[in-house]
């Protein structure tokens, strides 16, 4: 039997934060407290641990290792004191995948109707897996995946089924 | 015929492997076919000529076709749940070991007793179900339905689960080109050199279409454009994939076998692509049409292309000895093919006068007579063709000389496929040269910038000259609608149309005589080309008679609508992966596996599963219902509650915001304190409700309903976005942020205050419809003082991924207090006896708080609220409106739910009037006695009737109305 598309791997300790604000007026007062540069419109930046997610064209998704949650919540709330702003924890909102091969691609074609030949390295698309809602971007290696908490287990079985050994998108 | 001798040519066959065999059984005989071979031609590689039988008249018909638009050669393929009807013997790859079904016919192919409506066909014209089975009326719901039901239908449907696998998949590309002949594989190439990313698909296992088998170098044509597309780097060639849809936008659905061959080898058998392209190119071919001459259906008689497609892609003599009939000079190719083969040509009929063209010289040259300026009077044989009787072109079909064969092979023009073109809006016309509709590049389908975003090319743009030099010396084609010109009846009752409805000439006729004049209409009235080949023959030959029955030019006709898919689509490939546990999202709280693991019974709530109760050993669900109820009165009780909706509203504006979403005031509500809302659409009708909690001085948290999360949040934002979008509020759905369990019970407070926490629980320190936060059992909480059981309650929302452990904390240390989880339904009934409204009980979108006394939770003083104005309406002020009340039943049973209460008389259409219904109904373990809630005209004016709710089975309960709060009316126990 051929190996699976991807290697599906459901991964914890990730902390993640809702930041709604006028990107205009506040970009750089939630930059230099979230650690990050401002993302472009539908891109992610990253320095390797936390990564800041453009999610509209007023919130921002910043993904950090869960023990860093409560401190950078305090700092971008800090930051944002006067403005019209709306910061929230929603590391518990979320399942996190990683789908990781040479193929990972191919799972993700066969679940959202993206376009990934469209989706730049430095990409975040927010769409859905399947009948679900799910956003995603690149990693090394594959794509991180996230969805809602409570739809992790359809997530994982779609997932593994789009995964399923010998069933590349490739023509035969 | 069972010894019939090979019909393998020694020579040919550029799609077979003649060293490896294949083995298979056919109506129990054990025959040979070849690696390569599709179920058609192993058959007729073995003699088999007859391969199934019509569908009305049960008679035996043979393949006409050699490809996707083939009408007669259907099977049942395979067993159990891989059971599939009506596949097309042309198209399906023999296999090793298949098993196939003849279909229509019982006992046996051979020997058919349904047959004998062939006999009585003239008693089944055009309509016959129609005139026949109108009266008597019942005649039809018991007798005529049930027989016509049990013997209509093409093939029968599996019984089993399909067993096997399905997917999906989506594909982007500035150009699909479908198709994979010479003009598919040039469009390709051209498009590939202009830039982008171009997927060119193939029905087929084979590259090529007809080029291969219409000119000797074409196969290398074909290879050399192979090998130049193989070689772009933004080019994907896919077989075995037919675009069977084309959508607005440019969006294709086309079906990729995968596994058809082998469905064990554990890959999806069949893959749906969903493709989207700014440009599609249709280089989908032409078919070729079936002659109307008498007796055009029985087995021998075949389309001219498929004679050669045979004889050349898979070294089959369909016959012996061959008499072509034509229109055109395309067809001659077969007569020289066959005769090169070894075949015997008898003679070449050609309804034109003339016949001039370099392929009728070749066919002189090799000695083949031609007879020009006739036709075929009618076919010899039944269940094979045993010769043809020919005629003048232009008479009735009196017989001008005889010709023995066994195989006829007829051409009456080709038709482009319009299908794709024609899905999302293309437009035809007619082409007199060719006799054919084609694409009309002046109207082709639209995308979203108002350009044509599809193009025909090749002969599916009706360029049936486009493979070579060679067909551009051809002789024009003549339209010939009918063999002879005038034919009488009796030889026009004989001629085919729809192959597979069993339509003749007569019947199309006949339906123009009975008035008849569209085309749609007389598709219906005759089932022409609505069968499981949706007419890809018939169609252009059915309008064509049509026309000349009503005296009209063709395209004045027109064509029937072309509709998806192009051919049939097994509904697993629609579902593909969603089935079995992956059919739908099931949406499980934090804590779904503990109420599992305690033998829930669950209820579907939207997408989530909740628990409705917990039956123990010996009890059912209801009996679990009530032991939880009186759990909770009389002890304490948690309910998983983290499915309701958590919204967060902040900002300047966010007062002002919820005051406009809420009917009463929530900008007054005081940091810490909780409120009930009420949520109004536009037309004033109630949609949702919850306690709002003010957070800080510029946030709330707004619950909603389970199922109203997400339609609430989209319902903010999209007034936010569209409305009020000067307005500073930020909103954000944190319902999935949050496990929230209710706790309930007079022994509520004593549970919590057990576990360590750093909140004070006291009456003074946490009053009802206040909260605080802090720490419950080491865990960060926030505790909410509202209930929805009349009970002393906190609703404890911790993070979601702590919200097992907090569960599980309660019932340990609730264990000696016989802490009890209580489901949905013990919810619902607790809420009812306290008279609290459900929305979806006793709401269904038609129904204004103002109906259900909930004018306390509705501000005067606001100048508006969303909802307002269509509350001040005439009809929604009528005092006439149906009212909330309590109803007691008289007898003690339970009255049912949704039980109309009826008034006297009846309303203008003689239905009984109606004055009120149930909304709401349980029996109350608490009081020991059904309770219910209903909506009543006047009815909390009317304390004390007694109203009649008939039910189905004829009986009549009664119930008296009354105050719809059955206990602690007072609200003494919210506070324990």
């Amino acid at each position: 039997m051929a190996d699976a598309l991807a290697t599906i791997t459901r991964r914890d300790g990730f902390g993640m934060v809702t930041i709604r604000a006028d990107l205009d007026r506040s970009g750089d007062a939630i930059a230099e407290a979230a650690g990050l540069a401002i993302p472009g419109v539908t891109r992610i930046t990253s320095d390797g641990s936390r990564s800041l997610g453009w999610m509209s064209p007023d919130e921002l998704l910043l993904i950090l290792p869960a023990a860093e949650t409560g401190a950078a919540i305090a700092a971008l709330t800090g930051a944002l004191t006067g403005e019209h702003a709306l910061v929230v924890d929603v590391s518990d909102a979320r399942a996190v995948f990683d789908l990781t091969g040479p193929h990972a691609g191919d799972v993700i074609a066969k679940l959202s109707p993206a376009d990934l030949d469209a989706l730049p390295a430095d990409g975040l698309r927010r769409s859905r897996a399947a009948q679900t809602a799910a956003a995603f971007w690149r990693i090394e290696g594959g794509f991180r995946l996230i969805g809602f908490r409570s739809t992790a287990q359809y997530l994982d079985l779609i997932l593994r089924n789009a995964a399923l050994p010998g069933s590349q998108l490739a023509p035969r | 015929m069972t010894h019939t001798p090979s019909f393998r040519l020694a020579r040919g066959g550029r799609l077979i492997d003649r060293a490896r065999q294949i083995p298979f059984r056919f109506d129990g005989r054990h025959l040979r076919g070849l690696q390569g071979d599709t179920l058609a031609s192993a058959l007729l590689a073995n003699g088999q000529m007859m391969m199934g039988r019509s569908f009305k008249y049960h008679r035996p018909r043979g393949p006409l076709a050699s490809g996707a638009e083939e009408p007669n050669a259907l099977f049942g393929l395979g067993q159990g749940g891989r059971f599939e009807p009506n596949q097309r013997a042309t198209t399906t790859a023999l296999l090793s070991g298949m098993v196939m079904q003849s279909q229509n016919c019982w006992p046996s192919l051979d020997a058919d007793i349904g047959a004998v409506n062939g006999w009585l066909s003239p008693m089944f014209p055009a309509g016959f179900y129609y005139k026949t089975f109108i009266h008597p009326r019942a005649f039809w719901k018991h007798l005529f339905e049930p027989v016509i039901r049990h013997s209509a239908g093409l093939g029968r449907a599996p019984s089993d689960p399909d067993p096997d696998r399905y997917e999906q998949a989506y594909a982007h590309t500035e150009t699909v080109v479908v198709g994979g002949g010479i003009a598919g594989l040039t469009a390709a190439r051209e498009a590939a050199r202009a830039g982008g990313r171009v997927l060119v698909l193939e029905q087929g296992p084979v590259w090529g279409g007809r080029t291969p088998v219409d000119h000797r170098d074409g196969q290398a044509r074909i290879e050399a454009l192979l090998a130049d597309l193989g070689a772009r780097p933004n080019v994907t060639l896919r077989r075995n994939c037919m675009a069977t849809g084309l959508y607005d936008h440019g969006y294709l659905l086309a079906r990729e076998a995968l596994a058809d061959h082998d469905p064990d080898q554990g890959i999806p058998r069949q893959r749906l692509w969903r493709i989207r392209a700014r440009q599609v190119v249709t280089a989908t071919g032409a078919l070729e049409r079936p002659l109307s001459f008498a007796m055009n259906d029985v087995p021998g008689v075949m389309l001219a292309s498929a004679v050669r497609d045979f004889i050349l892609d898979y070294g089959v003599a369909p016959g012996r000895r061959l008499v072509v009939v034509t229109n055109n000079d395309d067809a001659y190719r077969t007569a020289l093919i066959a005769q090169e083969a070894g075949l015997e040509v008898a003679a070449i009929i050609d309804a034109r006068p003339r016949a001039g063209g370099d392929l009728a010289q070749a066919a002189r040259a090799a000695n083949i007579p031609v007879l020009t300026g006739t036709g075929i009077a009618r076919v010899r044989g039944g269940r094979h063709v045993e010769g043809v009787i020919h005629c003048d072109q232009s008479g009735e079909g009196r017989p001008t000389g005889a010709i023995d064969c066994d195989v006829v092979a007829m051409s009456g023009g080709w038709s482009p496929v319009v299908h794709l073109y024609s899905h999302c809006g293309g437009k035809l016309i007619w082409d007199e040269a060719e006799a054919m509709f084609r694409p009309d590049p002046a109207r082709p389908p639209l995308g979203a910038d108002g350009q044509g975003n599809v193009t025909a090319t090749g002969a599916a743009n009706g360029d049936l000259r486009c493979a070579g030099d060679l067909e551009r010396a051809e002789d024009a084609t003549m339209p010939v609608w009918c063999m002879p010109q005038n034919a009488p009846y009796k030889l026009r009752s004989k001629m085919w149309l729809d192959f597979q409805n069993d339509v003749k000439v007569s019947d199309v006729q006949l339906a123009a005589r009975e008035g008849y004049a569209s085309v749609e209409h007389t598709k219906r009235y005759t089932t022409l080309g609505m069968a499981t080949d949706q007419g890809k023959l018939s169609n252009i030959n059915g309008l064509a008679v049509l026309s000349e029955a009503l005296s009209q030019p063709i395209p004045q006709t027109g064509t029937t609508t072309f509709r998806p898919p192009y051919t049939p689509l097994t509904l697993a490939t629609i579902a593909a992966d969603a089935r079995g546990d992956a059919f739908q999202p099931l949406r499980r709280t934090p804590i779904h596996d503990w109420h599992a693991r305690n033998g829930a019974a669950w209820e579907p709530v939207g997408q989530w599963r909740r628990p409705y109760s917990y039956p123990r050993a010996g009890e059912d669900r209801h009996a679990a219902v009530n032991r939880e109820i009186l759990a909770v009165r009389k002890g304490v009780g948690t309910l998983d509650a983290s499915t309701l909706g958590k919204i967060v509203v902040r900002g300047p504006d966010a007062g002002r915001f919820l005051d406009m979403l809420y009917t009463n005031m929530m900008s007054t509500l005081p940091v810490g304190k909780c409120r009930y809302g009420l949520m109004c659409s536009e037309n004033g009708f109630l949609m949702d409700d919850g306690v709002v909690a003010r957070l800080t001085e510029d946030s709330w948290l707004c619950h909603t309903t389970t199922g109203g999360a997400e339609r609430i949040h989209g319902h903010m934002e999209d007034w936010l976005q569209c409305e009020w979008w000067d307005w500073q509020v930020y909103t954000a759905n944190l319902t999935e942020q949050y496990a929230q369990i209710a706790v309930a019970g007079p022994k509520a407070r004593a549970l919590l205050e057990r576990l360590p926490g750093s909140i004070d629980l006291s009456q003074q320190a946490l009053p009802f419809m206040q909260w605080a936060e802090g720490e419950v059992a080491g865990i960060p909480a926030r505790i909410y003082r509202i209930s929805f059981s009349g009970e002393l309650s906190y609703e404890i929302a911790v993070p979601a991924g702590r919200g097992l452990d907090l569960w599980e904390r309660l019932h340990e240390a609730g264990h000696d207090m016989g802490i009890t989880p209580y489901g949905t339904e013990a919810m619902h009934v607790m809420r009812a006896e306290k008279g609290f409204i459900m929305i979806g009980d006793e709401t269904d979108g038609t129904i204004i708080p103002q109906d259900l006394g909930l004018g306390w939770a509705i501000s005067k003083k606001k100048a508006d609220y969303i909802g307002k104005r269509a509350q001040s309406r005439s009809f929604m002020t009528d005092r006439a409106r149906w009212q909330l009340v309590g109803l007691e039943s008289l007898d003690g049973r339970v009255i049912p739910d949704g039980a109309y209460a009826v008034d006297a008389g009846s309303n203008a259409n003689g239905q009984r009037k109606m004055q009120g219904r149930v909304t709401s109904s349980y029996h109350s373990p608490t009081l020991d006695r059904p309770i219910a809630m209903a909506l009543v005209r006047h009815g909390p004016e009317r304390m004390g009737q007694v109203l009649d709710f008939p039910l189905p089975s004829g009986e009549v309960m009664q119930g008296r109305i009354c105050d719809p709060v059955f206990y602690d009316r007072e609200g003494g126990r919210l506070n324990g």
